[in-house]
């Protein structure tokens, strides 16, 4: 590498097999100082694979990690961090049942032969005001949402001086708001000269923060770029191999009548007064903050939460108690948390598909071959990509599973159906098969509500947006009067006197 | 089947390797006598282990099920001692002992079912507390003696346990009919497989509209009625019970659920192979006797050697199926 500048973390040649199949061909990558290198490529392209030898969790098969230019087998992750090289996994390395502090200093603890846990609180509250984050040093990660467990594990890896910092999806669990604050964070790390490899499935902000961009296409580096040489749409073609011109389906303009009604809508302690109506082959996005209430009421709704107000399906007063309410109204819900409330992981795609519908499959012995007959129906009806039928869904790719769970979650054949994060960590071609499926459903006369924190989706797909903050509506907006600044300032709640004007 | 090679296979292979080499050892061991004394022996323990199955899959536990055997043993001989002036020697005072063996198991079965479900105390923990409860009310109940079967209705009932039809005797017939119960609500029923889900992860089951506290709590009910049924068999044998009945069953019957390939965190469930496992557990200690090489009091030893070999065994299986 006669290059002036030495990487500060390199890749060689480097080809990874798991047994007889390979993964990475051949791959050269290098990250220098103070520069932010997005990696990006759909799911299974090898992202998540070259990530982890970068940062010593897996040995390259053939070829060399090179940090400042010399070779660095490194062993295992807590190797590599010891020499600056930190890496942010997208599935969280937290304990659970330790609070922040705990966790940021874990296996480094200060103190000599006592605990200094002042002096641990003290640096922890640093680095979170530096995050902007207001969790407490001593807040049971257990009990922190998402991002802000985003945000802890973010302090972490800036607490460890990291030379090198490698992020896998930061931003997939972050509001707009938070993700502000971790680009400025991203920001202030380069210019201190730190080497940031940087992955996400949001081209805006690959567009936004790459100083490189690599994109990986089925374990091969299929384009290398310099800020500014690539579109957005450049990137979505690079990375799925052919044209994507319609990322999104035309709007919908027939609506039938209204099917639900609501109206005084609250789930304690945070929801109260929510009313909107629902009309049959409409899309409805719901936008908001993380902690705004959303998926509280989407849980309301659907009985899993006790909550008080009126719910009118076809002008009818009816009442959800539970989940099985609900289905008997027309009613589904699909979570935003695939990993821990939608699918079991280690069970196959048929016990998988059939939970929530058992009862249709035989009583009192269920029938294997209707189970089978239901999963191939949905394997085509949604294109699941399964190499086979009875492995473990936890082996799926993420956008086949969520195309599963949105198959479990159809099954009952709802007439109202809430997407919750429909398309949260899945690559951008799955995302726009996702977006027709969710059109399909519409113009076959379902109504959807979409609850997304991605901004382009939820103007891509909605008919209309209602928004939602602090656990109210802050405003509906439909047709021309949806842009991406009018749902930004209702999210944000900057301008009382348009909020109103828009919300008549 | 994936599952089926990986996880039953094992304690297949190692039940027919226990079987060669009893064979090899003693000349009596393939003996119609031995065979059906072992599996008379392995029904109580056999029983409650299938019930054990259904809990652990679903992700809990009982530790009182052997002290829930003795209780539910002192109260049929209580029951049965006293209403026997009025009923006399016979059929129906036979019927009385059935029906408050299942009638005590069931109640003991909800009482730890709903103080887990609906109080919401770990498993561990409430079966912990029945599991002292139910033993230190047997041992009260018989004065820290023994509670004995009237000499003339333990002479009725001693077909129960000695009697049977065409050679095999009841005990071996009932266990029989629990095994196929149990694999049918395992595998084939809505039953078997929310206990599954939940044992896997029950907020997902809970997402999935399954009722999750029901469920849990008709898992520990189907234990305690197959602790009753267990019971049933056992009196006639011995006809007493005291503060030292069923003593480690509980141990045994999980040692077996886990040997079978269930797993102990939840989420897969084996009927099959907790039958399994109560073989291997009582051909240890048959082989044991009958052969001269290892002292019998070395029996919990080797059980516990295979107990975690067990564990390991399929530990190594299961990492070798993630990748």
């Amino acid at each position: 590498m006669g290059d002036a500048v030495t990487p500060a973390l390199a890749l060689k040649d480097v080809t990874k097999s798991f047994g007889p199949i390979e993964v990475l061909h051949g791959i050269d990558f290098d990250l220098h100082p103070g520069e932010v290198h997005a990696l990006i490529g759909e799911n299974g392209a090898g992202k998540s694979t070259m990530m982890k030898i970068l940062g010593g969790f897996l040995e390259p098969t053939s070829g060399q990690v090179l940090l400042d230019g010399a070779p660095a087998p490194f062993r295992s992750g807590p190797e590599a961090e010891a020499r600056g090289v930190v890496v942010i996994h997208q599935e969280f390395n937290l304990a659970q049942d330790l609070s922040v502090s705990q966790n940021i200093w874990l296996g480094r603890e200060m103190g000599r032969f006592f605990l200094d846990h002042k002096a641990m609180r003290h640096a922890t509250q640093a680095l979170l005001d530096q995050l902007e984050c207001r969790v407490s040093p001593d807040a049971r990660v257990h009990d922190l949402p998402v991002s802000d467990r985003q945000m802890v594990e973010i302090a972490k890896a800036l607490s460890r001086n990291a030379r090198v910092l490698i992020m896998d999806e930061p931003s997939a669990v972050l509001t707009s708001h938070e993700v502000q604050v971790l680009f400025r964070q991203i920001e202030r790390l380069r210019a201190a000269g730190v080497a940031l490899l940087y992955t996400s499935h949001r081209l805006e902000e690959v567009n936004h923060l790459a100083d490189r961009i690599t994109v990986l296409r089925d374990g091969a580096v299929v384009r290398r770029a310099l800020r500014g040489e690539l579109t957005e749409d450049c990137m979505a073609t690079a990375m799925v191999g052919r044209d994507l011109k319609d990322i999104y389906p035309p709007r919908r303009s027939d609506f039938g009548p209204v099917v639900l009604e609501v109206a005084d809508f609250a789930v304690p302690p945070l929801v109260e007064g929510i009313g909107f109506s629902l009309r049959r082959g409409e899309v409805l996005g719901i936008s908001g903050l993380v902690g705004s209430g959303r998926t509280e009421l989407a849980e309301g709704l659907v009985g899993l939460r006790p909550h008080t107000g009126t719910l009118r399906r076809n002008g009818a007063p009816v009442t959800l108690r539970s989940l099985s309410d609900a289905e008997d109204h027309g009613l589904a819900y699909l979570t935003e948390d695939r990993k821990e409330r939608g699918l079991l992981l280690d069970k196959s795609l048929r016990e998988n598909l059939t939970l929530s519908t058992l009862k249709r499959f035989g009583s009192p012995f269920l029938s294997r071959e209707a189970e089978e007959a239901a999963l191939g129906k949905a394997i085509q009806d949604f294109d699941i990509r399964a190499p086979k039928r009875d492995m473990a869904v936890g082996n799926l790719s993420g956008g086949n599973q969520q195309k599963l769970l949105l198959a479990k979650t159809m099954l009952p054949e709802p007439q109202i159906v809430i997407i919750d994060e429909p398309t949260r960590g899945i690559d951008i071609g799955t995302k726009s098969q996702i977006y027709h499926f969710i059109d399909r459903l519409a113009r076959e006369g379902l109504s959807v509500i979409v609850i997304s924190s991605d901004m382009p989706e939820i103007l891509g797909l909605s008919d209309r947006i209602l928004v939602m903050r602090q656990g109210r509506v802050a405003g509906v907006l439909e047709g021309a009067a949806i842009t991406e600044t009018a749902v930004v300032r209702l999210v944000m709640g900057t301008s009382e006197s348009e909020k109103a004007s828009e919300n008549a | 089947m994936r599952n089926l090679s990986l996880s039953t296979l094992g304690p297949l292979a190692a039940l027919i390797l226990l079987i060669v080499l009893g064979a090899s050892l003693n000349d009596n061991f393939l003996s119609a006598a031995n065979i059906t004394n072992v599996l008379a022996r392995s029904a109580f323990i056999g029983m409650i282990a299938v019930g054990m199955t259904f809990v652990i899959t679903s992700g809990g536990l009982d530790l009182s099920v052997g002290s829930m055997a003795a209780f539910v043993a002192g109260m049929v001989i209580l029951a049965m001692n006293a209403l026997q002036p009025q009923l006399g020697v016979g059929l129906p005072l036979a019927l009385i002992g059935i029906g408050t063996a299942l009638a005590v198991g069931l109640l003991a079965g909800l009482a730890n079912g709903l103080l887990v479900t609906r109080v919401g105390i770990e498993p561990f923990i409430v079966t912990l507390g029945t599991m002292g409860i139910f033993r230190s009310l047997v041992t009260w109940l018989a004065d820290g003696g023994t509670l004995s079967l009237d000499f003339a209705m333990r002479e009725y009932i001693g077909p129960i346990y000695y009697g049977g039809i065409f050679g095999i005797s009841w005990p071996i017939i009932t266990f029989a009919l629990v095994v196929v119960i149990g694999e049918i609500a395992m595998r084939h029923t809505r039953f078997g497989r929310y206990a599954e889900a939940i044992g896997s992860n029950d907020k997902v089951a809970r997402y999935s509209a399954v009722r999750v506290e029901r469920i849990r709590l008709m898992t520990y009910v189907f234990l305690g009625l197959l602790v009753g049924l267990a019971t049933i068999l056992y009196v006639p044998r011995l006809g007493s019970a005291s503060g030292s009945t069923g003593l480690l069953w509980e141990l045994e019957a999980i040692a077996a659920v886990i040997i079978g390939g269930t797993a102990l965190k939840g989420g897969f469930g084996r009927v099959w192979g907790t039958v399994v496992g109560v073989l291997i557990l009582s051909l240890i200690g048959n082989i044991l006797n009958l052969a001269n090489l290892v002292s019998p009091y070395l029996n919990g030893a080797i059980q516990g050697v295979i107990i975690v070999l067990a564990v390991v065994l399929q530990r190594k299986k299961t990492s070798a199926e993630g990748r």
